[in-house]
């Protein structure tokens, strides 16, 4: 079952004429024609489509959030600042098949009420600002956008916005500061960006890959989005592979197959490389708690670990981790935990805005003590010190990047403490090239 | 806020300027600073002062306002750099799939260590955080160009097609 990506390699399919061969811009005509903004919203509520960027918030509710004063513009804004590592399906999705995000963004901006919207798109992905603003004009010329939209009276002005290079603009409301020109501090909420958003006016943020399955839900039904997946977790989801498997790439899959099943299965990512085995996987992005291969493939309970938020999620943060944006890094044997976690530290240290103190410190002590385990100088209580800063970060910041730098440190010594602490015990051996720790027993061990 | 300089767009860049500034409200158009700058970038390799300076012109804001936004972001380049920038990915799935020996090599080949720039003023390296790319990696920018599925010979073909 593909919504998002079914037609995503037939050529040409950047175009609108190929586009619309496919099926493409009916969901703007139903909806424009034939449906109330209120009924576009009420399919999108039924459809329990939940947020693609990584919160899993649902979108029918943040949308019935939205404030509507009178002679107060609304805006949409789409969040195209795709940043956290592990995390490429929007670019894979705008690059190839632009107007998927378009159509998506037309049906979306008419629920809202919305006549100008933006995609913000972070700014290293300037080729694909340009493919977008290509199909933007196309569609501007089929009379998709601009005044009264196929004479339904519906005015929508459409345009991208380059970020510059800050992955704290991910966060919704840092994203409406660097849309206003300001640096991407990110607000203290309340006021929400629903009742108070870009230029102080009702505003939605929403993924890409979010706005972009509205259209298929306006054309289907909610009813029918609702069908696919399981439980709480409808739909399909965009899920980018990265590491170490035979097929890394952006897969859509409904939402309950098995972890199993997707890592290794020839429809999926085919296996972990030739000769080698699977020793942990991060499954939602690089915040998202690490898993070692037998929790990631088994909940504590005995079961099947499978592709939904609940399933991801469950055993809390002690055994289990989250389905966040679908950043599906896998690890063999070969990978060295505590190199690879000091990359993520390092990451967020660089990202942190600064605002407030706990992340902008912490973040740079936790890069600091695990470069010095890394490189040899580990001492014996650094391991407790880190997870007691990761503790001191967490829940205590204005924005959830201090979550997210805190929760990979402390799953990654929560999973694989022997391993930190064979690097401060052997620094001989940890720093030769190319070591590994190999935890006697385990599944991944030689 | 009159510019102190002699930086200004040639005609059709400032006809853009106008567009994008057209894109949101009367009064809003600090909105078209990032926008704004890419394109100084573009046209000048960096954000010098004097750049700078000139696009708070632009856009009737001051200068600070440039500035702090400048130093937030960490596309704009607020030194000198070289002809080609090679902007290498160094974040956890581009190292997992070997990125740190070919950055190695990079700089090796090129003899000089990240935010560098080659005598001949050809190439500058600079490292960046993750460049959405992951399942691609090891990946590096180049402008707008991405490389991807960087290997030592993939470096050395680059190197030698953008250094003659």
């Amino acid at each position: 079952m593909k919504i998002l990506t079914e037609h995503i390699d037939v050529p040409n399919i950047e175009t609108i004429d190929v586009f619309m061969k496919h099926g493409g811009y009916q969901a703007v005509t139903k909806a424009l024609k034939n449906m109330s903004p209120d009924e576009v919203t009420e399919e999108v509520k039924k459809s329990g489509l939940r947020g693609r960027g990584g919160a899993g918030f649902p979108v029918g509710m943040k949308w019935s959030f939205l404030a509507k004063p009178e002679g107060v513009p609304r805006y949409l804004v789409c969040n195209a600042d795709e940043s956290e590592p592990g995390t490429f399906k929007d670019h894979y999705l705008m690059a190839k098949s632009p107007h998927t995000l378009i159509e998506g963004m037309i049906v979306s901006s008419f629920a809202l009420g919305a006549n100008t919207s933006y995609i913000y798109v972070r700014g290293e992905l300037m080729y694909v600002i340009h493919i977008l603003e290509k199909a933007i004009q196309e569609a501007y010329d089929k009379g998709f956008l601009g005044k009264n939209i196929l004479g339904s009276g519906y005015d929508l002005d459409l345009y991208v916005q380059p970020g510059g290079g800050a992955y704290i603009c991910g966060e919704e409301t840092a994203l409406l500061e660097s849309l206003e020109g300001k640096r991407g501090n990110p607000r203290n909420k309340p006021p929400f960006p629903a009742v108070k958003g870009l230029w102080q006016c009702p505003t939605v943020v929403n993924n890409v890959e979010s706005i972009s399955a509205t259209s298929w839900i306006v054309n289907n039904g909610g009813d029918a989005y609702a069908a696919i997946g399981e439980g709480r977790s409808t739909g399909t989801k965009l899920i980018s592979v990265s590491g170490h498997v035979k097929k890394p790439g952006v897969y859509e899959i409904p939402l309950g197959i098995t972890v199993e099943d997707f890592i290794f299965s020839e429809e999926w990512c085919g296996g972990i490389r030739d000769g080698h085995k699977l020793k942990a996987v991060i499954a939602g992005g690089s915040s998202v708690p690490i898993l070692p291969a037998e929790l990631i493939l088994t909940t504590a309970n005995g079961e099947k670990r499978r592709m939904t938020y609940e399933s991801l999620s469950d055993g809390g943060f002690a055994t289990g981790t989250m389905l966040g944006s679908g950043g599906f890094i896998v690890m063999d044997e070969t990978t060295c935990i505590v190199h690879n976690t000091l990359t993520f530290a390092s990451f967020y240290h660089h990202e942190s805005c600064g605002q407030c103190s706990p992340c902008r410190e912490g973040t740079g002590w936790m890069d600091k003590v695990l470069h010095r385990i890394e490189s040899g100088e580990g001492r014996k209580e650094d391991v407790d010190l880190l997870v007691d800063v990761a503790k001191k970060i967490e829940g205590n910041t204005i924005c959830p990047l201090g979550d997210a730098a805190s929760w990979p440190v402390a799953a990654a010594i929560r999973h694989f403490r022997d391993e930190f602490e064979w690097h401060i015990e052997h620094p001989e051996l940890a720093t030769k090239p190319g070591a590994v720790y190999m935890r006697p027993g385990a599944s991944w061990s030689n | 806020m009159e510019a102190k300089t002699q930086v200004a767009f040639p005609a059709e860049t400032l006809e853009l300027v106008k567009r994008i500034i057209a894109r949101y409200p009367e009064g809003k158009q600090k909105s078209a600073l990032l926008p704004i700058l890419h394109l100084a970038q573009a046209e000048w390799r960096w954000c010098s002062p004097e750049v700078m300076d000139y696009v708070a012109s632009l856009l009737n804001i001051q200068p600070v306002e440039v500035y702090e936004v400048a130093t937030f972001y960490t596309m704009f380049h607020l030194e000198p750099v070289g002809e080609h920038v090679i902007e290498y990915c160094r974040t956890g799935p581009c190292c997992l799939m070997g990125g740190v020996e070919v950055y190695d090599h990079l700089k090796k080949r090129l003899g000089i260590e990240t935010g560098e720039t080659t005598a001949d003023g050809k190439f500058t390296i600079k490292e960046v955080e993750c460049l959405a790319a992951c399942g691609w990696g090891p990946v590096f920018q180049i402008r707008e160009k991405y490389y991807m599925h960087l290997t030592k010979e993939k470096v050395d073909q680059i190197i030698d097609e953008l250094g003659k």
